[in-house]
């Protein structure tokens, strides 16, 4: 548990001395939202329509910038290795990367979503659910993104590989994150759907690190 | 016991299995041809029109045994893939590699007809039925895992990153189908229902089933024909490939 904490700490004080770059995936965040929008027009009824879909694939996209990142640096310093020798099981330090890299790209977009759902005339309680969907799908992101980031690793056009290799294992949290904020508006309650995401969630915190750890490992022979 | 385990490992070795391969494949594809025959003259001549659809439908016989094959060749991909990483054999890899492409084919094959046979009867290409978008998404998954593949240069790691990439995708698959499947409910998506078919009648059926072996047997004869090019792409500098009567002509 130690090694886990001293991951994180680490990789958030990396990403500390590195501002910008979590800055970018936020603006990013913001920029995309914006421009549906001036898109498709401003009309409240239908802003407020597509709000959950538009922030939601926003947030998977911003959540995409990051992971190319997530072990690109470590490859090539070499501190990667020096973590798949250590005695601490690699899983174990892949979680901690992982979690380190949730706190730098997906929380600060469950902060932020709010915001950008006033642009969007949400409600108090979309608002609510919009947040807590978004807590319970962002890390979902981050654990299936780092089965991608570690499988392409090294690769080359690893950036545009990743999206394809990815972004289509992110579609059901997609459905069931913004499925939830329209299944509470439509009045359905959004219980199910948040159920669904907590369930995907838990099944990926199991298995994504150690699917992560095998990639890595292939990576690093 | 012992004896027939050996017996089949023997054939886990491509120098073993190329051969092997040689023989089979004309075999299968000549079934294939055969069953792709009779299967075609019973979907065009011998199964009635239907009353609801008219000739339109006969686009089943293509359509629905590809979609099998598509999704069934998924599952067998990830099982090569979980046997090479389980034994670590190298023709696992290469199984898995010369059955994407073919895959890849049949699920694109199920969207354009789904589309030709969806435009006479729904009035649409496309509609956001549970079942033509996890294909969609299928199809998907099968180009990231030929993307992955292709961009590794070294055989060997290709052939282990594209079997995690498989094994993800087949725990994923039905996530996928549910997950979509319970969003076209929620969204009340075009009110048509393929399952509401009438019950078909038993040429139908044939034809159908005849049709899905005749794919069957074109994809077996199709991957072990690659899978022969892929071993000697690989093994180019064996001394057995060298060997080939092939080579020395």
């Amino acid at each position: 548990m130690n090694a886990f904490i001293a991951i994180v700490r680490r990789d958030l004080l990396l990403a500390a001395r590195r501002k910008s770059e979590v800055f970018t995936a936020l603006f990013f965040f913001m920029i995309v939202a914006s421009l549906f929008p001036l898109g498709i027009g401003a009309e409240t009824s239908l802003l407020r329509r597509i709000a959950p879909g538009v922030l939601w694939v926003a947030a998977l996209l911003a959540a995409m910038l990051s992971l190319n990142r997530m072990f690109a640096a470590d490859h090539q310093d070499g501190t990667l290795e020096q973590m798949a020798l250590s005695p601490t099981p690699l899983a174990l330090l892949v979680s901690g990367k992982v979690f380190a890299h949730w706190l730098t790209s997906g929380l600060p977009l469950v902060l932020l979503a709010p915001v950008l759902g006033l642009q969007f005339d949400l409600s108090p309680r979309s608002l609510g659910i919009l947040m807590i969907s978004l807590l319970l799908g962002t890390p979902l992101l981050s654990l299936i993104g780092a089965i991608g980031a570690a499988l392409t690793l090294g690769v080359r056009g690893g950036g545009v590989l990743l999206s394809l290799l990815v972004l289509p294992l992110y579609i059901p949290a997609l459905i069931f994150g913004a499925g939830a904020v329209e299944a509470d508006m439509a009045g359905l309650g959004a219980g199910g759907h948040l159920s669904l995401l907590g369930a995907l969630l838990a099944l990926a915190a199991f298995f994504a690190p150690w699917a992560a750890t095998a990639a890595l490992r292939i990576a690093l022979e | 016991m012992s004896q027939r385990l050996v017996n089949w490992f023997k054939f886990a070795s491509p120098a073993t299995f190329y051969p092997l391969a040689g023989k089979a494949w004309p075999w299968f594809a000549a079934l294939g041809t055969a069953f792709a025959a009779v299967g075609l003259w019973i979907s065009f001549f011998v199964a009635p029109t239907d009353f609801q659809q008219g000739e339109g439908y006969r686009i089943i016989f293509i359509h629905v045994p590809a979609s099998w094959m598509s999704m069934f060749i998924y599952c067998v991909m990830a099982l090569w893939a979980a046997i090479g990483i389980t034994f670590n054999t190298r023709l696992s890899g290469m199984m898995s590699s010369a059955l994407a492409p073919t895959g890849a084919l049949f699920a694109f094959i199920s969207l354009w007809t789904g589309a030709l046979w969806g435009k006479p009867m729904w009035g649409a290409w496309w509609v956001w039925d549970a079942r033509l978008t996890s294909e969609l998404i299928l199809l998907f998954l099968y180009l990231g895992y030929i993307a992955l593949t292709a961009a590794i240069d070294d055989p060997r790691r290709a052939d282990k990153a594209g079997a995690i990439v498989s094994l993800v995708g087949v725990v994923n698959v039905p996530i996928i189908y549910f997950s979509v499947k319970w969003w076209n409910t929620l969204h009340q998506g075009a009110s048509v229902s393929m399952t509401k078919a009438p019950t078909m009648a038993t040429t139908m059926l044939w034809g159908m089933l005849i049709m899905a072996l005749a794919f069957w047997m074109y994809s077996i004869a199709i991957a072990l024909y690659r899978v022969r090019a892929i071993i000697l792409e690989r093994e180019r500098h064996a001394t057995w490939v060298a060997e080939l009567p092939e080579m020395q002509a």
